[in-house]
């Protein structure tokens, strides 16, 4: 117990930053997913070509070089100061946007093709089509996805911890190295996996409550 | 033209309003490039110093030391993590309780903590209980636990995928659940499984640069490394590109692997369907022995299954 209530300030902060960068990222990569996931089932070839490679590149490159990238290689471009915090919620967000992206265009293609065009053979104009028939259905089937997505982002902030984010899983350096911290390494490593096991296991209870209540049937 | 539900094929006005925005959008790409290859030139990435290390070739001896450590820690990690994942599979849809439990909070388990905690745990956790753990060995560990975990889960997804059908067959025909299980459910499992198996192997591919955090040398490290080098003017960019593209390279053939794959089952199943379809027998021709009642059974087989 000693564990958690002889470092309750670090367990704070450390909760804290993994949800900023959590939510954050996550943000971010929505917004930046939902552009690229347009670009690529947009009718304009050089705009799918451009999401395209975006997605191949970011996809096939190891996060944690990601993060190399913009929390180590940033700074030395001589730009504006950003905070390691910062430049990690922009690293996890643009490797994250890939596969929000990719969900997204899996999502509208499991939209079969007679109901956009049911919708309008009754006379609707692209408007309605859009938000009325194609939309909700693809929003429902991409949910579940997207939670899964969202589960990965959050293990993934843990690699923020190698890049100076004194989040969850950097609080077993900082335990071990400022003196009279209680807390062997392990123990603060089991009950950081806990914290996540915790956090992941309540977001996969809302994936599998929202799948069960906006199944389509087909 | 493409079966996108989003829109129709372009009329004169869309045309010319697709034409605007494919202009606009190389502007924001060239903008956007143009800016970072700027910035560069600002603070003197693209000088002949910083890149001057890899005109070394011990520099690239080192590297190929480096890919040959990320190979081998992904090599085993991806052997160990399909191994883990039959038996994690096998052992959650065993019709034993005490079989089943425990295996399935196993690898829920494995799968909620992240991969980088559980290296940690393996390489700053055990020396506080006085095992002391190589950094190859928690890196292959920790992503043999996780990525077994998750391949479990997909071949389990494959087996239930399967018709009922194929099952109460092979039980029909006198197999004991070891049978049925190896000689009908995974084979066809791992087929239907395979382009989402090999795309874990990417997954995995990319998680041993985690391996970086926990001192595990491998090309990640190695940049990092080299990036350290005072003598060229830290060339941190630079080797992170150069590393970058190997990573990115393997990945794509990986990732290409997946693709063709996928394709090709796609191509077969389709075939598949087409053929097995009932709605539309195919004609019976003059000679057929379905046409004559003193066809044997074996000659009437032999004509279905030719279609």
């Amino acid at each position: 117990m000693d564990v958690i209530f002889g470092n309750l300030d670090l367990w704070g902060t450390a909760i804290q930053n993994t949800l900023i960068v959590f939510v954050g990222g996550g943000v971010f990569a929505l917004i930046l997913g939902i552009i690229i996931g347009a670009m690529r089932v947009s009718p304009v070839p050089i705009a799918r070509g451009v999401g395209m490679v975006y997605v191949n590149i970011i996809r096939n490159t190891p996060l944690t070089l990601v993060f190399f990238f913009f929390v180590l290689g940033y700074p030395a471009l001589g730009l504006p100061r950003l905070s390691p915090m910062v430049l990690g919620i922009i690293a996890i967000g643009i490797y994250t946007a890939t596969y929000v992206a990719e969900v997204l265009r899996a999502g509208i293609n499991t939209v079969p093709v007679g109901q956009a065009e049911a919708a309008r053979a009754i006379g609707l104009p692209f408007g309605q089509v859009m938000t009325l028939v194609v939309l909700p259905q693809a929003f429902r089937s991409v949910v579940p996805p997207m939670m899964s997505v969202f589960i990965a982002l959050l293990k993934n902030t843990t690699i923020a911890a190698g890049f100076s984010v004194s989040e969850l899983a950097a609080l077993r350096a900082t335990v071990n190295d400022s003196a009279g911290r209680p807390g062997s390494p392990m123990e603060v490593l089991l009950l950081v996996a806990l914290v996540f096991v915790v956090l992941v296991l309540l977001l996969s209870a809302v994936q599998h409550r929202l799948e069960k209540k906006w199944r389509i049937v087909r | 033209m493409s079966t996108s539900v989003l829109y129709d094929v372009p009329g004169p006005k869309a045309i010319v309003r697709n034409r605007f925005i494919a202009v606009a959008t190389v502007i924001v790409v060239a903008a956007v490039l143009g800016l970072i290859v700027y910035r560069f030139a600002l603070s003197g990435q693209f000088s002949a110093a910083k890149w001057g290390i890899f005109t070394y070739s011990a520099v690239w001896n080192q590297i190929l030391v480096a890919l040959g450590k990320t190979l081998a820690a992904f090599g085993l990690a991806a052997v160990l993590s399909l191994v883990l994942g039959f038996a994690l599979a096998i052992g959650r849809l065993s019709e034993h309780r005490w079989v089943r439990a425990p295996i399935t909070t196993v690898t829920e388990l494995f799968r909620a903590v992240p991969v980088l905690v559980m290296m940690m745990l393996l390489y700053y956790g055990l020396p506080s209980v006085g095992v002391k753990m190589d950094p190859y060995w928690a890196v292959v560990i920790a992503l043999v636990a996780y990525n077994g975990s998750v391949l479990a889960e997909t071949l389990r997804a494959g087996i239930e995928s399967l018709p009922r059908g194929q099952k109460e067959a092979g039980y029909a025909i006198g197999l004991r659940k070891n049978g049925v299980m190896r000689l009908i459910l995974l084979p066809q499992a791992v087929r239907v499984m395979l382009p989402v198996i090999v795309a874990q192997l990417v997954v995995t591919m990319k998680d041993t640069a985690l391996g970086f955090i926990i001192t595990y040398p491998e090309l990640l490290y190695l940049a990092k490394q080299l990036s350290s080098n005072g003598q060229f003017q830290q060339p941190l960019l630079q080797s992170a590109f150069v590393i970058g593209g190997i990573y990115v390279v393997m990945c794509l053939i990986l990732s290409g692997i997946a693709r063709m794959l996928e394709l090709r089952l796609r191509r077969s199943n389709k075939a598949l369907s087409t053929r097995g379809s009932h709605t539309d027998p195919a004609p019976v021709e003059p000679g057929d022995p379905r046409l004559h009642p003193e066809g044997t059974i074996t000659e009437v087989i032999s004509v279905q299954d030719r279609e």
